[in-house]
């Protein structure tokens, strides 16, 4: 037990941040960072792709439609293969492991983010379209000002839990030698040599901290989006109308 | 790099030999740990199900683990740390019986387990408690009602999100490439780094990858179909 301690507390640094200054960030740090931005780019191409898929035009829905289902179907691991041969024949130039990763994962996380996006958008009562386009607003401001909104808003819960997701992913990284936690901690066994157990124990209870302190603040934000979902409709009453007939809900309203 | 020639990979009997290894192992790892992690499920969900505090706090700490924990690292864990721990002897015999397609089997397994215990029994909370009542009031005894009133309903519930997970479980015997097996993905890799023909390799294992993959799917939406037919009639 006490060996977990005294490799703590010979490594943390470099399971913090690799090894960083005397080389590229490593460690937590980078295994953070590479998912904030990997999940932060895909964001914007899973809403473009989520449109796509629900576009009128055929010639956008197919191939958006086949990409995602491409991708659902082939093992991350194959497509970072993929990328790591693709980024530099492409580019013409070398590109970085922490590059290559990031590109992966952002149309990965993309492409799963889009599925999160379409729901959200399909799950809002079709009222909500009808009212935007009577009146007057145009398909690009009713998705901005009336469809998006709402739909991302509800969806926050599960992007929080893609974000988790993408933290775990950055974790193959190590097959192309990203240098991020799992990199590090197989770097402190490999000097060590003698300690694997307490050595993958530890990065083990790392990534459970990380991710567990996420999942609770996802189920936090759950029962935010849910309180507040349930108490708009319900501050507008339903009063019948002069002819028996109830008034619009306030289901529909924004 | 020359054009595209898919022959010059398929045509040697090595290669074909090496893929051959990788198609076998990759279904081994997947129907291994799906079968593993099926028959935990249940025993998990039977856990879950009794009075006992303590129990079911242990099965909450199980799955929170295996879905907290990056599926590559437990992978890691079993099989430079865990296998560590074990008598000498024993690690012997695994080092010579394929012990990393074993470890794959079992870290797959267990993290797997997690994963279908959670959606069985979101199945099971998905019956209305009404349905176990009236089956109670129709004389039907505990396990009866089970049996032909909750456990079908349970099952059609389920049936979505369990096929879900048994494509990313598909997905994930990939993983086992990282602790050396020689599964579908590592041979991909094998065979590119002696041919050189990275795009053909890579376009091959990528199409088996998702042939498998579309035709779980399949199955799962056949399935889903069919529950819900079933349902209506």
């Amino acid at each position: 037990m006490w060996s977990v301690v005294d490799i703590v507390r010979d490594n943390w640094l470099l399971l913090l941040i690799g090894q960083y200054p005397h080389g590229p960030l490593g460690g937590i740090a980078a295994t953070l960072i590479l998912s904030v931005f990997g999940i932060l780019l895909a964001f914007p191409v899973s809403v473009a792709l989520a449109l796509a898929r629900l576009s009128p035009w055929r010639v956008l829905r197919w191939p958006v439609t086949g990409l995602v289902y491409a991708t659902r179907g082939i093992p991350l691991l194959m497509i970072i293969l993929w990328t790591y041969f693709l980024l530099p024949v492409l580019t013409g130039h070398t590109v970085s492991g922490f590059t290559t990763m990031l590109c992966t994962l952002v149309l990965y996380e993309g492409c799963y983010l889009s599925e999160v996006v379409r729901a959200g958008i399909e799950a809002l009562p079709k009222g909500q379209s009808e009212a935007a386009k009577s009146l007057g607003h145009g398909y690009y401001g009713r998705m901005r000002y009336i469809i998006l909104p709402q739909a991302l808003f509800n969806m926050l819960p599960s992007m929080l839990s893609q974000f988790i997701s993408t933290i775990q992913d950055t974790t193959l990284g190590y097959v192309i030698n990203v240098q991020e936690l799992t990199f590090a901690a197989n770097q402190v066994n490999n000097q060590l040599l003698t300690q694997p157990f307490q050595v993958f124990f530890i990065l083990a209870i790392t990534y459970f901290v990380v991710c567990f302190t996420l999942t609770q603040a996802t189920h936090w934000l759950e029962r935010r989006v849910a309180a507040r979902r349930r108490g708009i409709p319900a501050a507008v009453p339903v009063t019948p109308a002069a002819d028996g007939l109830p008034l619009p809900t306030g289901e529909e309203l924004p | 790099m020359s054009h595209f020639d898919l022959a010059a990979v398929l045509s040697s009997p090595d290669f074909r030999a090496m893929l051959w290894t990788g198609i076998r192992f990759t279904a081994i790892v997947f129907a291994g740990s799906w079968f593993l992690g099926m028959a935990l499920a249940a025993v998990l969900l039977v856990i879950r199900l009794t009075p006992s505090t303590v129990a079911q706090r242990f099965v909450a700490g199980y799955v929170s683990y295996h879905r907290n924990v990056p599926t590559l690292v437990q992978l890691m864990l079993w099989y430079f740390g865990i296998s560590n721990l074990l008598p000498d002897e024993l690690q012997a015999w695994l080092a010579d019986h394929k012990g990393e397609a074993i470890f794959a089997v079992i870290s797959l397994g267990l993290c797997q387990a997690a994963f279908f215990s959670e959606d069985m029994r979101s199945g099971l909370r998905g019956v209305a408690s009404g349905q176990a009542e009236a089956a109670r009031a129709l004389g039907h005894s505990y396990v009866g009602s089970m049996r032909y009133v909750i456990l079908p309903q349970a099952i059609r519930n389920a049936v979505p999100a369990l096929v879900n997970h048994t494509v990313s479980l598909f997905k994930n015997s990939s993983l086992a490439m990282a602790i050396g097996v020689t599964e579908l993905t590592h041979v991909v890799r094998e065979i590119e780094s002696r041919s050189f023909r990275t795009f053909e390799v890579y376009a091959v294992g990528t199409a088996l990858y998702l042939a498998v993959s579309l035709l779980l799917m399949a199955l799962g939406a056949a399935l889903a179909r069919h529950y819900r037919l079933a349902a209506a009639r």
